[in-house]
């Protein structure tokens, strides 16, 4: 199997899909020429021409709402939002209505767009570089919300995205892009939305993460299974709505501790929502509270670089989780 | 005589705007009596939104409506009784499963929709629908409607835009009453006209009399054949009257004097307008005029009794169409077993 970062993947992706399906299309700021600002675009112009491949004006809202009309009448657009931090004006027109076109038609109308969005922090990004606006869409009925943390599930998962029939928000961390490899397959193959995926299973606690922090939980478990022999699970949530609540349910009540690890704000989040399913499923099957790690109450992030390691999570504050809970 | 119109055109669409008047009428009854909820009156705008559809081609066209639209409903072959479903919010509602306010949701025979009450969000939408036919290379119009106070919206600007761009098959109606709501156009624009603001995105605006459903018919019927032949959108604002309040929940007597009110029925109704012009042509006698409102108030009527009869759709209902598949039945994302 070819070796892929998830950039690349993502690209892989689409370039297949557009091949596959003519009513594929992407729209979003500097997609053509630039081949987006993180080339996940790179060389589409040239293939599929500026038709599919199209470099809208800087207006997230009328990005989406375009989006979702084309979607609407047939089509299965792509919508770039260039950094999660600029998705706010498209809010409206992602939350308010392509999450309601279904249901305030009675089924008659569907819009099978997905918004492809780069978010996360610990690229020196600040304010408006930085965000994890993720919570806000996996809040939404009538949304699906992607989060993939590998590769392998980037390509699989954007695959099963083109292929679907509802809006989907998928969200691909910076930081992954170009740090994460990892084997896929060069042809087109789906991985099923709504399942979460046990990455390393474990006896003693089950860490529930996504995105950029499933790498750093990783390292973390690797970390204090060699130095203290700690054994513990890591559940990839790979979808954030709707939550794979089985398979979460199933880890909690298999090692009866659980632990939640966010780059998001902690207060109102999908960390908050997988606390609440295992209190809800598993409580009897605890033997200690559940355990959130995450950043400070502080908007993210600040630039400073000590003040942005400080706020982001890392496998070392992980680790020191770890083995605090285990001791419990 | 416009071109594409005759006599019996003229004739159908007062015909239409008189079903209307009576339908819009009943549903300020039934709201006065605490049957239907809420009703955005399209009193004033009928010869406009009659105007408008009649120039274009319900066997292909996409129409994105707004709130106050019953006129273009009625034109567009929705019935009464489909549209009274809706106002009392009973099961058979074919927009929306009655889950959406009146008027919302997706036409079961035309292509039809509007899914908000945030207004300006279906121009966007509008100008996405027009583009997928672009890029197949399809030979239908988007036709969006807006009021003076969507004008103002972010998205607004945003669609025009990008329609002005990619020189895309739109026509886009502002049906200016002169009101959002209780603010009058002085202090939501520093220009006399919302069409002016074409020139800003390349392409022709036009204002025109909204009360004058053939001059309406006429700017509509070129904005579509310009938007058919690939030279890109138009914008057509019709000046109208609003000569009921916002909805049935508003009081305009709050922001407008008697004078005032008085003054806009008087001018403004552009039934009494079109039923003479209609009688200046020899196209309608007294007699039938007569015929046509007591056929209109019959078939109120007895639309009337049929949606009444209607119950309301089951509880079980709201659980379908979240997703493609089946999804919500409570608790929300409760486990799949165990």
């Amino acid at each position: 199997m070819p070796v892929m970062n998830v950039v690349e993947a993502v690209r892989d992706a689409m370039r297949l899909e557009m091949r596959r399906d003519p009513r594929i299309f992407i729209m979003g700021e500097d997609v053509g020429a630039r081949g987006g600002v993180f080339l996940a675009s790179e060389g589409f112009l040239q293939e599929f021409g500026e038709k599919r491949v199209i470099d809208a004006p800087l207006a997230e809202s009328s990005i989406c709402g375009i989006a979702l009309g084309a979607a609407v009448n047939g089509m299965r657009p792509i919508a770039e939002i260039q950094f999660a931090d600029f998705v706010w004006p498209a809010i409206n027109q992602l939350v308010g209505e392509a999450a309601r076109v279904r249901y305030g038609t009675g089924g008659r109308k569907y819009a099978p767009l997905v918004v492809r969005i780069p978010y996360g922090g610990g690229v020196r990004g600040g304010l408006y570089h930085s965000q994890s606006p993720e919570v806000v869409f996996a809040h939404t009925p009538g949304l699906k919300v992607v989060a993939p943390a590998t590769p392998y599930d980037a390509k699989g998962l954007l695959t099963s995205a083109l292929r679907g029939e509802d809006p989907v928000i998928f969200f691909e961390h910076k930081r992954t892009y170009r740090l994460v490899r990892g084997e896929a397959p060069a042809g087109p193959y789906t991985e099923p939305i709504g399942s979460a995926e046990v990455k390393r299973p474990g006896t003693d606690l089950s860490i529930f993460t996504y995105g950029l922090m499933l790498h750093y939980s990783l390292e973390a478990v690797r970390i204090v299974h060699e130095q203290d022999g700690i054994n513990a699970e890591v559940v990839d949530l790979r979808t954030l709505r709707p939550l794979d609540a089985e398979t979460i349910i199933a880890s909690a009540r298999r090692t009866s501790k659980a632990m939640v690890v966010q780059e998001d704000t902690l207060a109102v989040s999908v960390g908050s929502e997988v606390a609440a399913l295992i209190a809800e499923h598993a409580f009897y099957d605890l033997d200690a509270p559940v355990m959130r790690v995450g950043p400070p109450d502080l908007p993210p992030m600040p630039f400073s670089p000590l003040q942005e390691a400080a706020f982001m999570p890392s496998p070392e504050k992980i680790a020191v989780a770890i083995r605090k809970l285990a001791a419990v | 005589m416009p071109s594409g119109l005759f006599g019996p055109d003229l004739v159908q669409m007062y015909r239409t705007m008189a079903l209307s008047r009576a339908l819009d009428e009943r549903i300020y009854q039934l709201n006065r009596a605490g049957k239907a909820a809420i009703f955005g009156s399209a009193q004033g705008h009928e010869a406009a939104q009659v105007g408008c559809i009649r120039a274009t081609d319900p066997s292909r066209d996409h129409y994105l409506i707004f709130y106050r639209q019953l006129t273009a409903m009625l034109e567009l072959g929705t019935t009464p009784v489909e549209l009274l479903l809706g106002f009392l919010a009973r099961q058979g509602e074919p927009l929306s499963m009655a889950r959406q306010f009146p008027l919302h949701g997706a036409h079961p025979r035309v292509d039809l929709f509007s899914f908000s009450n945030v207004v300006g969000t279906q121009v966007p939408q509008a100008v996405g629908v027009a583009l997928a036919d672009q890029m197949r290379g399809e030979d239908r119009v988007t036709v969006v409607f807006f009021g003076d106070g969507a004008a103002s919206q972010g998205d607004t600007h945003e669609g025009m835009n990008f329609a002005g761009i990619h020189k895309l098959p739109v026509v886009f109606i502002c049906e200016n009453n002169r009101f959002a709501i209780s603010v009058p156009l002085r202090k939501q624009m520093a220009i006399e006209n919302v069409s002016v603001r074409a020139a800003g995105y390349g392409f022709p605006g036009v204002t025109v009399d909204g009360t004058d459903m053939v001059a309406v018919y006429e700017a509509v019927k070129e904005a579509v054949a310009r938007a058919r032949s690939g030279k890109g959108p138009t914008l057509v604002e019709a000046m109208v009257y609003r000569l009921l309040p916002h909805t049935t929940d508003d009081d305009h007597s709050r922001y407008l004097t008697k004078e005032e009110i008085e003054h806009m029925r008087r001018e403004g109704d552009p039934l009494p307008k079109t039923a003479a012009m209609l009688k200046r042509r020899g196209l309608m006698t007294d007699a039938q005029e007569a015929e046509i409102k007591a056929g209109a108030r019959r078939a109120v009527d007895e639309a009337t009794e049929q949606a009444e009869a209607a119950p309301f759709p089951p509880v079980e209902d709201m659980y379908r169409h979240v997703y493609a598949e089946p999804h919500g039945v409570p608790p929300a994302h409760g486990p799949k077993s165990g």
